[in-house]
Formats: C-alpha cells, sequence, structure tokens
C-alpha cells in the first residue's frame, strides 16, 4: 500500500509542473493585462507598475522566479488587491469553500444512496420511476437555474431561508448546500441504483435471502458494501469538481469562497492570483482522486492484492 | 405500511424548515432600528488605498472613511466645506489658498494639519507607489515634472503649508474645476505615521488599511473587512462634523451580480440596490415606484471608429453611419431605463449643453455614402462592431446593424470579447467600430473633451484636428466661463462635424432605496454622501 501511495506521488510531480508552465505561459499571452483600465494611464505609471510586480524582466526570468518562491511556499502578492497575498486569499477563501463541498457531498451520498438503494429494490416500479425521473431532472438542471428556483422559493416566498450570506446564521448554509450538491445526488442515485441491481442478483444475496434475513440487513450488511464500490470511485472526481466547481453557487449565494476569487482572479489578468488557484485545485484533485483509490483498495480485497503486486 | 419511510421523510423536512423560522427579522428592519445602513456595493473593492484604487466600489467606501479638503452637497453637487472651512482664489484663478477647520482629526485624534496634505500628495506623486490616478494632481504646478523625476525638490512642487491650517496650492492654470477635483480619492489625505508604520512613502500594498490599523479623517472609520463578503464602517466620534452622522454603521456588501444584488434587497438584507437588473426596471416601475430612483448620469454611451481604416477614414462614411441611427428607437425600445438620446459627446447640463448636434437623416446618409462611392451600399467593406461581452451591448449592436442595413444596405458583422481583451484590441486600435463609454470625473465638459485631443490616452480613434486641440487649450486658460464654454462648444461642433465617434444615450442609473433611508441623494454624477443620511422604523 505504501508503494502504491509513493508511486502515485511521484507520478503527479510532473503533471503539477505541466500545470504550472502551462498556466504560467497562457496567462501571460492573453490578451489584456492586469493592470489595463477603461482610462488609459500614462505610460510612466504602467511602467512603475510592471517594475513593481517583476512583469519588465525577460520571461524566463519571470518563470524562474516564481518557482524559486513557489518552493518556499510563497504564491506572492495579488495583482488586483495591493494588500493581500495570494496565500493568505487561499487560507481565507478555502476553509469555506470546502465546508460547502462537505455540505453539499453529504447531502449528495444521503439522498443518492438512499434514493438508489430504494429504486433498485423496487426495480421498474413507481418507485424506481419518480426517483429516476427527478435525478435525470437534477442532472439536467444547472446550479445557476436551480440557486435562484431554490432562493425564490424558500428565500423570498416563504420565507424560510436567507437569501444570501454565509455563516451569519445556520440557515442561510442549507441552500448553497442543496443547490451544489443536487446534481451530484442525482448522479450518485443513478449510480448505485446500477450496482446494487448487479450485486442484489448475485448468489450471495440470494444465500443471505435464504437464510431469511430481513431486507433492511441484507442492504446494509451485505448489499451496500459491493454496491457502494462505484460511487466510492466516483467520489474523488466529484469532491475536486464540486470544489473547483463551487463558483457559481459562491455567486448566487454571496459566499465568500475560493471560487469566487479564482473566476475573478482570471476575468483580472491577476496573474499571480490565477496560478496560485490553478495550482492549488490541481495539487487537490490529485489528492482527492488518491484518496479515492486509496478507500477503494481499502473496501476491495481484489484490488488490494493487485496493488500490492504492482505496487 | 409501506410508506412509512416516505412520511417519515416529509415530516422531518416540515419539522426541519419551520425550525428555520419564518419570522426572522430582516438585516434591514434591524439596521432601521439600531441606524446601520446596508448597501450593495458591486464588486470587492481592491483596497482602500486612495492613491492606489481605481475603481467605484473602492470610492464609495473611501468617501465614508476619507474626507478632501472640500465635499460636494449630493443634492446639487454645489461644493461645500470639507476639511478647508473655506478658501481664496486669487484674480488669476491659479492661486488657491484653503484655511483647514481647526476642529479637523483624524480618527485616532491626532491632528489634521496642512502639512498631511503635503506629504499625501507628494505621496501621490511618488512614481514607485503606481498611483494610475497620479495624473489627476498634474495641475498643480510642477507636479507633473515631479512625478517623471525632472525635478526631486517636492518643494517647488506648487503645495505649501503656510502654517498649521493654513494651505496654499498654486495651479498651471485657472481650472474651475479644481475644486470638484479635491473630493477625488486621488487627492484625499492619508495618515503619515500610519502609513511610515508599516514601510516608506511609497510602498504599495502594506497592511496599513486593515481595519485594524486603519487611520482615515472620513465620518466614518473602517470597522471590520471580510474579502468577498463585507467591509463595515462606523461612525467616527473624531470626525470635526460629528454632530451631522446620524449613522452608526455603513455595511458595504460586495454583490458583483445584479440579480443577487436584487434578491437581497427584495429579501430586507439591503437598504441600496445600487443597480437593478435591466429586465427588473419595469417591474419596479409598477409594482414599487416608491423606492425605484432612476437618474440621468454625466456619461455618454458612444461608438468610436477607427479613423486611420478606409473606408473610415472617409469622414461622409462616418457622417454617413452616424446620420442612419435612430437614437429614439434605441432608447425607447432596447435600453428602456431612463436614457436619453445623444446628439453629442457631452451630456447636457445646467452649465453647459452643447448646440451643435448629429441629426437623424436617413436620407442624407444614403446621398453620403453615395458620395464617398458606395451608391446604395455597393462595393461597401464589411466592418466589424466590436464590443465587450455583454447582453445590453449586444442588443444594442444588433440594431445598430439592422439600422445601417435599413438605411444604407451595409452589412456589418458583430464580435464581442472578453473585457480585458476589448480594453487591448481598442488601445492597440485594432479595431473598426468600437462601442465605448464615457463617465465624466467631475462635473465639468473638459472631462469628455479632454478625450479626443491629439494622441490624447483615451482618444483610441486615431482622429486629430489641430484646431480642436487649440480649443481645449483655449478654454483651459480661459478665466470667464462664457469664453471657455465658448470655446468647448466649438470644439463640440468638429467632432459633430467630423464623427470620429458616434454618441449614442446619456446614460441613467436606475436605483432602489428602501423607503426606511431618509435624506439619500441621487444626482448626476452618481455620488454618494452619507452625512445627513438616516433611517427610520417604517417598512420599506
Amino acid at each position: 500500500m505504501f508503494g502504491f501511495i509513493l508511486k502515485r506521488v511521484a507520478q503527479a510531480i510532473p503533471v503539477i509542473l505541466i500545470v504550472i508552465t502551462a498556466t504560467f505561459f497562457m496567462v501571460r499571452a492573453a490578451p489584456g493585462g492586469p493592470f489595463d483600465e477603461e482610462r488609459a494611464v500614462p505610460p510612466e505609471v504602467t511602467k512603475q507598475l510592471n517594475a513593481r510586480y517583476n512583469l519588465d524582466a525577460p520571461v524566463w526570468q519571470q518563470y524562474s522566479d516564481y518557482l524559486l518562491n513557489l518552493l518556499r511556499g510563497d504564491f506572492g502578492p495579488s495583482f488586483k488587491f495591493p494588500s493581500r497575498s495570494v496565500d493568505e486569499m487561499i487560507a481565507a477563501g478555502f476553509p469555506i469553500t470546502f465546508e460547502l463541498s462537505m455540505y453539499a457531498i453529504i447531502f449528495a451520498l444521503l439522498i443518492g444512496v438512499v434514493a438508489g438503494v430504494i429504486a433498485s429494490l423496487r426495480a421498474n416500479t413507481l418507485q424506481d420511476y419518480v426517483p429516476m425521473s427527478a435525478a435525470m431532472v437534477g442532472i439536467c438542471l444547472p446550479s445557476f437555474v436551480l440557486g435562484p428556483l431554490l432562493l425564490l422559493s424558500f428565500g423570498i416566498w416563504l420565507d424560510w431561508l436567507p437569501v444570501s450570506g454565509w455563516g451569519y446564521t445556520p440557515g442561510d448554509k442549507i441552500l448553497p448546500s442543496i443547490t451544489l450538491g443536487s446534481s451530484y445526488a442525482a448522479y450518485i442515485a443513478r449510480i448505485t441504483r446500477g450496482s446494487m441491481l448487479e450485486v442484489l442478483s448475485q448468489d450471495y444475496i440470494r444465500t443471505a435471502r435464504a437464510k431469511g434475513l430481513s431486507t433492511f440487513r441484507i442492504v446494509t450488511v451485505h448489499a451496500l458494501r459491493g454496491g457502494i464500490t462505484p460511487v466510492i470511485s466516483f467520489l474523488g472526481p466529484a469532491m475536486a469538481g464540486l470544489l473547483a466547481g463551487s463558483f457559481v453557487v459562491e455567486t448566487i449565494f454571496q459566499i465568500p469562497g475560493l471560487g469566487r476569487f479564482y473566476v475573478q482572479a482570471a476575468f483580472n489578468r491577476d496573474y499571480t492570483m490565477i496560478l496560485g488557484c490553478t495550482i492549488f485545485f490541481a495539487v487537490l484533485i490529485i489528492i482527492f482522486n488518491l484518496l479515492s483509490d486509496i478507500v477503494l483498495v481499502w473496501l476491495n480485497p481484489r484490488l488490494r492484492q493487485d496493488s500490492v503486486k504492482r505496487g | 405500511m409501506k410508506n412509512i419511510p416516505y412520511l417519515m421523510l416529509c415530516l422531518a423536512a416540515v419539522i426541519f424548515f419551520s425550525a428555520c423560522s419564518s419570522d426572522r427579522e430582516t438585516p434591514v428592519a434591524i439596521g432601521n432600528e439600531q441606524q446601520i445602513l446596508h448597501v450593495g456595493n458591486g464588486d470587492e473593492p481592491s483596497d482602500i488605498d486612495p492613491h492606489i484604487t481605481t475603481g467605484v466600489p473602492e470610492f464609495h467606501i473611501q468617501q465614508a472613511v476619507f474626507e478632501g479638503l472640500v465635499s460636494k452637497d449630493p443634492k446639487n453637487l454645489a461644493i461645500v466645506p470639507g476639511v478647508a472651512e473655506r478658501w481664496e482664489v486669487s484674480e488669476d484663478g491659479r492661486l488657491y489658498t484653503f484655511y483647514l477647520h481647526p476642529e479637523a482629526k483624524w480618527s485616532n485624534g491626532d491632528d489634521l494639519v496642512a502639512e498631511d496634505f503635503v506629504w499625501s500628495w507628494q505621496r501621490a506623486l511618488k512614481p514607485a507607489l503606481g498611483n494610475q490616478y497620479a495624473y489627476s494632481l498634474f495641475l498643480i504646478k510642477n507636479a507633473e515634472a515631479f512625478y517623471t523625476g525632472d525635478i526631486t525638490d517636492f518643494s517647488e512642487v506648487g503645495v505649501k503649508a503656510l502654517d498649521k491650517h493654513l494651505l496654499q496650492v498654486e495651479l498651471n492654470s485657472p481650472t474651475p474645476y479644481f475644486l470638484q477635483l479635491l473630493d477625488h480619492h486621488s487627492l484625499y489625505p492619508v495618515h503619515r505615521p500610519t502609513i511610515e508604520k508599516f514601510g516608506s512613502i511609497d510602498a504599495r500594498g502594506t497592511p496599513w488599511t486593515r481595519p485594524e490599523n486603519f487611520v482615515g479623517n472620513g465620518p466614518f472609520t473602517l470597522k471590520d473587512w471580510v474579502p468577498n463578503q463585507i467591509i463595515s464602517v462606523k461612525k467616527n466620534p473624531e470626525y470635526w462634523d460629528a454632530e451631522s452622522i446620524k449613522l452608526n454603521e455603513i455595511h458595504f456588501h460586495p454583490v458583483q451580480q445584479s440579480s443577487t444584488e436584487e434578491r437581497m434587497f427584495r429579501a430586507g438584507q439591503l437598504h441600496i440596490l445600487r443597480q437593478l437588473p435591466t429586465g427588473k426596471i419595469d417591474v419596479y416601475r409598477k409594482e414599487h415606484p416608491e423606492v425605484l430612483r432612476t437618474f440621468l448620469n454625466f456619461a455618454t454611451y458612444f461608438y468610436r471608429f477607427n479613423t486611420t481604416k478606409p473606408p473610415l477614414n472617409d469622414v461622409r462614411v462616418r457622417q454617413a453611419l452616424a446620420y442612419s441611427i435612430d437614437r429614439h428607437q434605441i432608447t425607447e425600445h432596447v435600453t428602456k431605463g431612463g436614457q436619453i438620446p445623444a446628439y453629442a459627446l457631452t451630456p447636457p447640463s445646467e452649465f453647459y449643453t452643447p448646440s451643435a448636434k448629429m441629426p437623424y437623416d436617413p436620407e442624407k446618409a444614403k446621398a453620403l455614402l453615395a458620395e464617398a462611392g458606395y451608391p446604395n451600399g455597393e462595393g461597401f467593406p464589411k466592418l466589424t462592431i466590436l464590443y465587450n461581452t455583454m447582453d445590453e451591448h449586444q442588443k444594442i449592436a444588433l440594431v445598430i446593424q439592422q439600422m445601417w442595413k435599413q438605411a444604407l444596405n451595409i452589412d456589418v458583422t458583430l464580435e464581442n470579447q472578453d473585457w480585458k481583451v476589448f480594453l487591448a484590441s481598442q488601445r492597440s486600435m485594432n479595431y473598426e467600430i468600437s462601442r465605448a463609454s464615457w463617465l465624466g470625473d467631475y462635473y465639468d465638459p473638459n472631462t469628455f473633451l479632454d478625450l479626443m485631443i491629439t494622441d490624447g490616452g483615451n482618444n483610441e480613434t486615431g482622429w486629430s484636428n489641430a484646431r480642436y486641440d487649440e480649443l481645449i487649450q483655449l478654454a483651459a486658460n480661459a478665466s470667464d466661463p462664457t469664453e471657455r464654454n465658448r470655446y468647448f462648444d466649438e470644439a463640440e461642433s468638429l467632432l459633430v462635424d467630423e464623427v470620429p465617434i458616434l454618441p449614442i444615450y446619456t446614460y441613467s442609473w436606475n436605483m432602489a432605496v428602501a423607503t426606511s433611508v431618509k435624506e439619500w441623494h441621487n444626482n448626476v454624477m452618481d455620488y454618494w454622501s452619507y452625512k445627513n443620511v438616516y433611517l427610520t422604523s417604517e417598512t420599506k
């Protein structure tokens, strides 16, 4: 197992280097600079600003300086927010995005697994069709549609929950988590249903039934362990997608998470912030994929053997 | 019995949601009682250092925590005392003497003295600070030379502290709008000991603007700042006119999306909705007229022509394009937010209204195009209208495309670009026709007409006219207002004749202000003043 992890970490290093290099040169190749504003500023001002942020040095030197700073864990100062460093902004925004994503994934798992299991137990009945159609709608409905819909219903018409903010009242975390989690809940429901159907037709389930176990016990003790494996392997990329894709939900609900900083940085040509966030998310995605692989190996004895051999 | 789990689930949901309580008191209701104003404020402010920032959201906060030598009355934009309680102007209009308020203080209790302004303006002019608005001080004698390094001794620059409360400013030329500029953030004073605690005079981006470090001189002072969530300011008891401040706090909410902002307003989270989404204006007009504020802006929406590219280098072609635009159609049926058609660059105002007008005359347009060698649009090359990605701009471009097709039988294509790409294309003249706008920096025609001088940084059309440059210069040196207006008017007619730009409409602003907000005044400069504002407990 340890060898397996080590190997995966070693594979990740060149990937991250490629991400850094590609992003570094791509942001600089994009037309428009960080200090371009609607009002033209005298050329001397631009010169001063470029000097201040090392943008007047040759590009290869900027690149090597950046890598050196990165080794020290320094993402540099933000161009758009002069008194803030990229490290500081990631440290401020990420915990919020992470919290939101965790709620979303918990919501998705609760709803998705329960709906998927029920649907698989009552395959091809109304209790299958209704949740599965709902799941299809959930997958198709983008968060920028679902978010405002939920806000209008629960925030404005019913006036049960606040329409914006994060952390002012416990209630303000509900709608964003549901909005962000719902399409994942839908995916999970469909994945669970499919794999549960497969597991439920296995011999050992029939044996369990023959022994007279209750459906509840068969599902929770015997079937779910096998049925949930595809969900686990889906969780790694899903978690990464949630974190990196929370921007829309953060904007709709006015949440000060990292997603908003990231997208704003791209529009502002805030080079250091774009790079910092990209690297940060790249590392996260790699970590979550690795984690889900580890859990998978741990859950599935056959893979464990494999990884020992390969590792 | 099978349905029991479902029933349980439904029951749980009901209990859960009702626990979220429906009789919450809204922030607006609480704010009304505690005199806390909630304002929607657009983008997250980049900083609040007045010598570094460039944006409007930043300025709204700076207006609360700083004060210039003078201030403006939000009702009519008249100049009223700020840090200076009175001032004198020499006969030639070049020498200003300001008498600072003896009670003027910084928010930490330090005295605010004339020397503070001298030091602050020196800081604003330090090149290494990277102040993008440094040029707004260039009308002070020798300020530009100091900025470019031609002189290094700041005592040669035309700003002097004659004694503790006496400040003298010498200008290059009589500048009637100088007093107005004093209220611009680039001329605000900053607290020297605080800045020097964190770095040198020209250190950029030090943490002096953090709430725990901040010292300002405005009616409010910084209380809290959570990026992308809130900036709050609280009443500054050291302010010289603290009696006229009725609010205890202002909370600025950085809300980028106007649809989010509108929902927050409806849910009672905001008193002030800074920008109503275009689609909602009609709804508010019908259903909530008591909160809707529609007012004209000192700003123009126009198109630039790249006059260096054929066929746009032919003035007749530009005239033909201009004369075939029916602006009423655009303001009545497309923008629909109280905008008015613009026939010249400078918006009309009580002190100056351009006499020249770019007419709507499709017949004349057709004749001009034929004269230029394209009868009935034959052989006219396919031009492109460039605009920054936004629905509103696209709608207008589509209508103009139609109008040109109908009147002149020519085809144009539309191209949209992301904001920064768009700026770069415009700056490098890599366009044919481009959408543009200009918001006046100060309430004077010069802020518009100065755009089009030869090689001006914001000209961006390649157009040049020696007489025009001369007129702008003459106006700059004129001390008689009537004479000055005459120069401006002649310059404006040159623009209308030669059409390097195509004015389309004068902007209007649509805001919603809760009825509990009192003494909130709107004006053409969208200038905000919080001094006398107060909240009543009546609901909106």
